[in-house]
C-alpha cells in the first residue's frame, strides 16, 4: 500500500500535465491560470506580402488568396469610395483580417477572464473571452465574438464567429458574415534580445474561400506605448 | 490473499502506473513526423521580380549586394546551388516529409530529417545533444541543425550554410548566417517560425513564417539534387549592375505602387510608421 501512495504521489504532478490538452482548471480564472503572457505593446513586423499590407494593393491584386469565382466577382466590384460613402470604410479591419494589417496592438486584460486587444491603425477593439460560450445571439459585428482557451503547455487559441462580412485584404477581398476565424498566439525568444508573438490564422468560409486562408503574421514587443499612434480606418 | 500477497500486487500496480506515465513523459513532445502540405497563402518569396526585396531588413552592404545581382550570374557554375540554403524550406513553396531516426534500444529520437525537394538538400535535425562543429568546418547548402524540445515545440538552430540567397532574387545570405527555427503544431497545422540572423547582410534578424497543413498524400522524401553544369555562356567577367545602375529597380513602383525604399529592403519599411510616409 505504501509503494502505491508513494508511486501516486509521484506520478500526480506528471498526470495533471497533459501536453496539447487544454487542461484549465475550471476554477482558477483564465488570467490566474495564463501559461504564457501575450500583454504588451506588440508591432507589426511586416517581412510577409509587405504590398497587401503596407499599402492598399490595387485592384485586381488578390495574390494569393484562394478566392472562389463569386468572391472574385465581389472584390472586382470593390469601390472605397462607396464603402466611405455608406460608412463601411473599417471593413478590412475586421477580425478576419486585423491581426495581418501593419498596425500596433496592445494587448491587457480588460477582465479575469476577458482579454483585450486594440490597434492603433483602425482603433479596433477585439475582446477574447475565456469560459463564455461559442455563440451569443445578438447583432454581428465587425469583430465578432471570440471564445478563448489555453492550450497547454504554452499557447493560446481564439475561436471567432458572429462577424459582419468584410474585407479580407484592404482591396476588397471578401469574407462572408458566416466565416470563422480560428487564431493561434504563441510566443518566443528573439536571438539577442526581445521577443515575438505569433499569430496564425484560419479563415474558413466556403462562400468565398476554396480553402481555409491560413496566414501567420509575427509581432515584435515594445517596452511601452511611446510609438502608439492611433489613426482611424481609411477604406482607400 | 494474504495481506503481504494484496500489498505486493498493489505496489506492482503502482510501479506499472509509473512506468506508463514516465513512458509518455520520454515522449511527451506531438508528433511532427509525415508529410505536411503547403498553405501557399502568403508571399515570402517576393513576386519574382528582379528587385523586390520588400519586407527583408537588408543592411546597407546586403543592399548593394543585391542590387548589383544579375540572373545572368546563375550561368556559372559556382552560383547555379545557391539558392537553397537551409532556411529556404520554410519560404519555398513545397510541401514538408519529416521522419525521425530512433535509437533502436532505448527508443529515444536522434534526429528528425526534413525532406528535400527540387533543388534543396535533405536537412537533417540532430536530436542526441551533440555540438556544433568548428566555425572553420565544411559548410554546406543545408548546414549543420541541432534541436531540442521546449515544451510542445521543437526548436532547431542551423549553423554552417554556404553562402546563398536571402530571396532568390539576388538578396544576399553570408556564410555566417545562422537561422533558429521553432516548429508549432496546432492540431493538423503546423507552423514554423523561422528566425535568420546574418551579421553581414541583415541590419536586423529577419523573422518569417509559414504554415502547412497535415496530408494523407505522401510528400516526396528527396528531390532531384542541384547538380551545377557548364553552360557556355559566362564571359569573362562575372554577369552584375552597378549597384546604383540597376535598371530594375522601379520595376515594383510601376507595376505595384511600391515605394522604392521598400523595394530595396530598407529596415524602417518594415514597421507600421512607414505607413506615413508613403505617398
Amino acid at each position: 500500500m505504501r509503494g502505491f501512495v508513494i508511486a501516486t504521489l509521484f506520478t500526480l504532478p506528471f498526470i495533471a500535465w497533459q501536453p496539447g490538452a487544454a487542461g484549465q482548471n475550471s476554477a482558477a480564472t483564465a488570467k490566474a491560470s495564463a501559461p504564457i503572457d501575450i500583454t504588451g505593446y506588440w508591432v507589426a513586423f511586416v517581412t510577409e506580402d509587405w504590398r497587401f499590407r503596407m499599402i492598399t494593393p490595387r485592384k485586381g491584386d488578390y495574390q494569393p488568396v484562394p478566392m472562389t469565382p463569386e468572391a472574385r466577382k465581389v472584390a472586382d466590384a470593390w469601390d472605397p469610395a462607396a464603402d466611405e460613402a455608406a460608412g463601411n470604410q473599417c471593413k478590412a479591419y475586421g477580425a478576419a483580417a486585423i491581426m495581418r494589417l501593419a498596425s500596433r496592438f496592445h494587448i491587457t486584460w480588460q477582465d479575469d477572464n476577458t482579454l483585450r486587444v486594440d490597434s492603433d491603425w483602425g482603433m479596433q477593439t477585439r475582446f477574447l473571452r475565456f469560459n463564455a460560450p461559442s455563440s451569443l445571439p445578438g447583432e454581428r459585428t465587425l469583430q465578432g465574438h471570440s471564445v478563448a482557451q489555453w492550450e497547454r503547455p504554452a499557447s493560446l487559441k481564439v475561436v471567432t464567429a458572429n462577424l459582419r462580412a468584410g474585407y479580407l485584404r484592404k482591396n476588397g477581398v471578401p469574407y462572408s458574415e458566416n466565416a470563422v476565424v480560428t487564431e493561434y498566439f504563441d510566443i518566443a525568444p528573439i536571438p539577442g534580445g526581445g521577443q515575438v508573438l505569433l499569430v496564425t490564422s484560419i479563415v474558413d468560409d466556403p462562400q468565398y474561400l476554396r480553402q481555409p486562408f491560413t496566414t501567420s503574421s509575427q509581432f515584435k514587443k515594445e517596452a511601452d506605448g511611446s510609438k502608439w499612434d492611433p489613426t482611424p480606418c481609411t477604406a482607400k | 490473499m494474504g495481506s503481504n500477497a494484496m500489498h505486493c500486487k498493489m505496489s506492482w500496480s503502482a510501479v506499472a502506473v509509473l512506468c506508463l506515465v514516465a513512458c509518455r513523459m520520454a515522449f511527451a513532445q506531438v508528433e511532427l513526423t509525415g508529410s505536411w502540405t503547403p498553405r501557399n497563402h502568403e508571399f515570402l518569396t517576393g513576386d519574382g521580380l528582379p528587385v523586390d526585396f520588400t519586407g527583408i531588413p537588408l543592411s546597407e552592404e546586403g543592399r548593394i549586394r543585391a542590387l548589383s545581382y544579375s540572373q545572368s550570374q546563375l550561368e556559372m557554375v559556382e552560383h547555379q546551388c545557391q539558392g537553397w540554403p537551409a532556411f529556404y524550406l520554410v519560404q519555398g513553396p513545397f510541401g514538408l516529409r519529416i521522419w525521425n531516426e530512433t535509437d533502436p534500444l532505448k527508443g529515444n529520437v536522434i534526429s528528425y530529417t526534413i525532406g528535400g525537394w527540387e533543388d534543396r538538400a535533405p536537412m537533417t535535425i540532430w536530436m542526441d545533444g551533440r555540438p556544433h562543429p568548428s566555425e572553420y568546418a565544411l559548410h554546406t547548402r543545408s548546414g549543420f541543425t541541432t534541436g531540442k524540445w521546449e515544451g510542445n515545440t521543437l526548436v532547431t538552430y542551423t549553423t554552417h550554410m554556404k553562402a546563398g540567397f536571402l530571396r532568390k532574387t539576388g538578396a544576399p545570405s553570408s556564410d555566417e548566417a545562422a537561422t533558429t527555427m521553432r516548429f508549432y503544431r496546432h492540431d493538423d497545422i503546423l507552423t514554423i517560425l523561422e528566425i535568420i540572423e546574418d551579421p553581414i547582410y541583415l541590419a536586423e534578424p529577419w523573422i518569417l513564417s509559414r504554415s502547412f497543413q497535415l496530408s494523407a498524400t505522401p510528400q516526396p522524401p528527396v528531390g532531384p539534387p542541384c547538380i551545377t553544369a557548364y553552360e557556355g555562356s559566362v564571359g569573362p567577367t562575372a554577369p552584375h549592375y552597378l549597384p546604383e545602375k540597376n535598371p530594375w529597380v522601379d520595376e515594383m513602383t510601376t507595376k505595384y505602387g511600391v515605394p522604392r525604399d521598400a523595394a530595396v529592403g530598407k529596415p524602417e519599411t518594415l514597421y507600421p510608421e512607414y505607413r506615413k510616409k508613403i505617398p
